[in-house]
């Protein structure tokens, strides 16, 4: 796409944006603005999972230490940074949007670099050997922040004010993010790298001997996933009050991989839909109270049973409807 | 490629849309009335029900349920019936968010009781101040919880004032010189309680021989035992939860360690005895009340839960209770089912007879209550002393 | 010097009872490539199991004289019998129908039934931890300034014998020897004529039965049981086996006992906040070092 066209379509989207959240804000009561904004959040993780667990076949669970890196990252930088920001460009929303986002940046990078660290040498072991290094080096992120005195250990990250870290997060930053992290994902799936990562899923050893860069690709997804992970870390601390390492235990990587289990292992598609459906179904499922846990693990285990591949299995939401409505698809397009 | 994305994205913000209309229009119909214009008063509990502390919220579920039933069944508050609607936290700090915004928008909440943790109601706290609607947290002791505003109250004491009684009593009556400190790490409660027990011991001349730690669900303690066994110390600071006290003091006995357990009102369960049994003996604990001294309100309290449940309560069934009847309290002193004004009669709460003991909220809303010394001698609590603020 | 000869000792009794239960996941892993993340949890229910099972033949009117031998033996084996049913019933319901899946669809199962059992064991049981019933009275005697007790003794030696039965059955019964076969090469051994849904479902029995043991001799040590306690032990235990070497019964005894000691000496001179990390620390530095654990044996991958 051409700059401008492309310039053009970011404005709409982000006029679009804008104003949808507007309306939400006015339109709907503060819980459900939450599960909106959860939603998104969750969209970004699963996402970004999908990207090392699906596409590079790659099994991650401990996904929830790279959330946590970025939360207390973005959190803790946010809060310095603010004043800073502040007596620069005065205080107000410009300065609350550059501190913002340029926390997420920090979050992102920091839990991008730790990804990057847990990556290099666990991505050499295969399967359940790399499923497992990824469960501890989870909990060792989190037992690390709960002995943090500075980030405040067990209670948790409330910022420098008792009214907690400032309410940054908003409908229009949520999906703005979500957005350009499913393009930029999308556009890696789909290339010649994307093509790779499925090779390296597919068939590791047959890849290596097409000299396809198996560890440094491993290493990149890892990392961008990672990366991700803190995006939404950092969105999810500055719409809480605070953030808690308990808040990032192993429960809270299981639920990222129900998100891309529900949506179809290696669908972006369905790891949208995967992360919406986790946010609201757990809400909605309030109403069963102490049975709402229970029920959940058999949801899980029944998906798994009777049909693992998920919703949409490994294609695209647009594939699918395609071949539905009967057209033809393009050559040469995965199945 | 462009299509595919955008196809997707649209199908998401069509999606979530609609998630977002249904919600709407679920709420739509409630929109309109405010909280207390129905025939009910609804309190809104926020407590984890299940997870690792479930215990805790249950055993609070519990005595607030009590006491709702209690004040129905005397005709309920300004010719109102009152009604408990409790949601799950999970231990989840976003859980919490998401609870204390439903109960508010959806359940239309006048009061919200809640939570436990503390790190839990500095979730809760901002939300129900932002909203206006007042909020009593029945255990939360990290003095930060009520500094969030001025809509934030509790019925138990702050770290700090327990702290430092139970260490001038170390000092002062048990003359101790030398106590090594065993904290939960897992629990603000346990921190905070350990740090302001260092602070006050120190301060008047003591020493801290040893500082040990464990977390919530430990089952094995012998590391640390043993390790305080070798330090010298004339007594342990164990400010943690009955489960885990109750192990500790096994262990100790286990381990030839003899000297005195010390703690807070975390101690205060049924189960602090049936885990810890004899080893118990010679330790002393700060709580809100003496079961051999209570008053015939508490001994009600415990009569009733019993007849209830089937057990007896613990410590944070009885600030549960409490929580409830303050909040009871200040709508009946308010006189109309008004946040603000129920928030006032709150601040303006004095003498009020709880389980607990006399409440009366000070400047930062904490109650000013006093502690209750017991010492544990042939597998019961006794009274030992009364410390007023 | 008495110090670390205490430490020492909890090290090892705590280790023993890990050994048990990395048992059942390294059997489980040799013949089926699973990790049985739901093992952490039958090693709570088979405690659970001995809880009930020794207030029903009551464990406390037992008075001073203690329970009988003969009635703690009796609590031991029914826990035993009744958490091997659970394990054959949970590979039968969840892991049988996927066991010819993609190796990620089992785990998630795995993972699914962990999270029911601990949730319905809440909902069950009620989240409040218990006292476990003094079925064996507790004698305590000190030696060379190490306080020692009946019940440590009791793990360590009960945790031999069935380790040491273990072994025996493994090397000289037909089902043991079947088992092996199995872990070899599944096809092979099925070309073979052994009947291999028998067989697993005897691992899985077997394996469940050990961390019951485990349950019980936990709950007599640590005091307390709670529905929650199979995750984070569950989780340590797996780790032993894979340090020994996954698939490897010696390994799973060996990586037992060291990941027991290497905690308890971190809670006793480093700090007890970094006790469940050293597991994972252990974990990562072998898995980076020598995959293949201390015992194990480097399998050749075939293309």
């Amino acid at each position: 796409m051409q700059p401008l066209k492309r310039l053009a379509s970011a404005t709409a989207i982000g006029l679009l944006l804008y104003g949808v959240g507007l309306w939400l804000q006015d339109g709907l009561i503060e819980y459900a603005q939450r599960i909106v904004l959860l939603a998104g959040i969750n969209v970004i993780l699963a996402v970004g999972l999908n990207l090392i667990n699906g596409t590079t076949g790659q099994f991650s669970i401990g996904h929830a230490g790279f959330m946590a890196v970025g939360a207390y990252a973005a959190a803790f930088f946010g809060v310095k940074l603010a004043p800073l920001v502040q007596g620069l460009v005065g205080s107000g929303a410009l300065a609350d949007g550059v501190t913002f986002n340029l926390a997420l940046l920090v979050g992102a990078l920091l839990a991008g670099l730790t990804g990057l660290l847990v990556g290099a040498p666990s991505l050499r072991l295969r399967g359940d050997y790399l499923a497992v290094v990824t469960l501890g080096f989870g909990e060792i992120i989190r037992i690390s922040f709960n002995n943090a005195q500075f980030l405040g250990a067990a209670t948790g990250y409330f910022g420098d004010t008792p009214a907690g870290l400032p309410a940054y997060t908003s409908f229009f930053w949520v999906y703005a993010w979500a957005i350009a992290i499913v393009l930029l994902i999308s556009n890696l799936t789909f290339s010649q790298t994307g093509r790779s990562l499925a090779a390296i899923r597919e068939d590791e050893i047959a890849a290596e001997a097409m000299a396809t860069p198996t560890t440094r690709l491993k290493v990149l997804a890892f990392s961008l996933s990672a990366a991700s992970a803190g995006v939404a870390g950092g969105l999810f601390a500055f719409m809480q009050s605070g953030i808690r390492p308990e808040d990032f235990r192993f429960d809270k990587s299981i639920d990222m991989i129900v998100m891309i289990i529900i949506g179809g292992l290696g669908s972006i598609s369905g790891a949208i839909v995967g992360g919406v459906f986790v946010a609201v179904t757990l809400e909605l499922m309030r109403d069963l109270q102490q049975y709402r846990l229970v029920l959940y693990a058999l949801l899980l285990i029944t998906i798994m049973l009777v049909r693992p591949e998920g919703l949409l299995g490994s294609r695209e939401l647009p594939a699918l409807l395609r071949a539905r409505l009967g057209r033809k698809r393009p050559v040469g397009e995965a199945k | 490629m462009q299509r595919r994305q955008l196809f997707s994205l649209a199908v998401a913000g069509i999606a979530a849309s609609a998630e977002a209309c249904k919600k709407k229009e679920a709420s739509g119909s409630a929109a309109g009335a405010g909280p207390g214009q129905g025939s009910e008063i609804v309190i809104g509990h926020y407590a984890s029900m299940t997870g690792g502390t479930a215990h805790f919220g249950q055993d609070t579920d519990k005595a607030a349920r009590l006491a709702v039933e209690q004040l129905n069944a005397s005709g309920g508050v300004l010719g109102k019936k009152l009604k408990l609607v409790t949601l799950d936290t999970r231990g989840d700090g976003a859980e919490a968010a998401n609870a204390v915004s439903r109960l508010i928008d959806v359940e239309k909440a006048t009061a919200i009781l809640g939570e436990v943790a503390s790190s839990l109601s500095l979730q809760g706290g901002p939300i129900a101040q932002r909203r206006k609607i007042p909020m009593v947290s029945p255990s939360s002791t990290n003095p930060k919880v009520t500094q969030v505003g001025d809509y934030v109250f509790r019925v138990c004491y702050i770290d700090p004032f327990q702290g430092k009684v139970m260490a001038l009593f170390a000092r002062q009556t048990l003359k101790l010189d030398k106590v090594a400190i065993l904290k939960d790490v897992k629990n603000d409660y346990s921190i905070g309680l350990a740090d302001a027990f260092q602070k006050a011991f120190v301060g008047s001349g003591g020493t801290i021989a040893i500082e040990q730690s464990y977390s919530a669900g430990d089952t094995d303690f012998s590391a640390q035992v043993t390790a305080i066994k070798s330090s010298g110390a004339q007594a342990i600071w164990v400010p943690g939860y009955y489960a885990e006290v109750g192990a500790i003091a096994r262990t100790a006995a286990r381990l030839g360690v003899k000297i005195p357990l010390m703690g807070g009102d975390g101690w205060d369960a049924p189960q602090l005895f049936t885990i810890g049994g004899e080893a118990l003996n010679g330790s002393y604990f700060s709580n809100h009340f003496a079961p051999d001294q209570a008053s015939p309100k508490a001994q009600k309290f415990v009569a009733d839960f019993k007849a209830k449940y089937g057990q007896e309560p613990t410590g944070l069934g009885a600030l549960g209770y409490d929580g409830v009847m303050v909040i009871a309290d200040a709508i009946k002193r308010a006189g109309k089912v008004d946040t603000a004004a129920i928030r006032d009669a709150l601040a303006t709460t004095k003498d009020y007879e709880a389980v607990t003991g006399k409440i009366t909220m000070d400047k930062d809303r904490n109650p000013e209550k006093s502690v209750v010394v017991l010492k544990i001698d042939g597998g019961k609590a006794k009274y030992e002393t009364l410390v007023s603020p | 010097m008495s110090t670390l000869l205490q430490q020492l000792l909890n090290g090892l009794s705590l280790g023993s009872i890990y050994a048990l239960i990395a048992l059942g996941y390294t059997m489980v892993y040799g013949i089926l490539k699973l990790i049985n993340f739901a093992h952490g949890e039958v090693f709570m229910m088979g405690a659970y199991a001995g809880y009930f099972a020794a207030l029903a033949l009551g464990v406390q009117h037992a008075g001073s004289a203690g329970f009988p031998l003969y009635l703690a033996v009796l609590v031991l084996v029914v826990s035993m019998a009744a958490a091997a049913l659970l394990g054959v019933t949970i590979e039968f319901l969840a892991y049988r129908p996927v066991r010819s899946a993609p190796r990620l669809t089992p785990l998630i199962t795995a993972i699914g039934v962990s999270l029911f059992l601990q949730n319905a064991a809440m909902l069950a049981f009620t989240p409040n931890p218990r006292p476990y019933p003094p079925i064996l009275r507790e004698v305590r005697f000190e030696l060379a300034g190490v306080i020692v007790t009946n019940v440590k003794l009791t793990i360590f030696v009960v945790a031999m014998a069935l380790m040491v039965g273990l072994t025996w059955f493994i090397q000289k019964t037909w089902t043991g020897k079947a088992m092996r076969a199995v872990a070899t090469n599944i096809d092979a051994a099925r070309l073979m004529g052994i009947d291999t849904d028998r067989v697993i479902r005897a691992t899985f029995a077997v394996g469940s039965a050990l961390a019951a043991a485990g349950g019980i001799l936990f709950g007599l040590d640590q005091i307390m049981i709670n529905p929650l306690m199979g995750v984070l032990t569950g989780l340590k235990a797996f780790v032993a086996a894979v340090l020994g070497g996954i698939g490897n019964v010696r390994g799973a005894v060996l990586g037992g006992l060291l990941i027991g000691l290497a905690e308890q000496l971190t809670a006793g001179y480093l700090s007890p906040d970094y006790r469940d990390a050293i597991t994972f620390v252990i974990l990562i530095i072998i898995l980076i070092l020598r995959p293949q654990g201390l015992l194990g044996v480097v399998r050749p991958e075939k293309v």
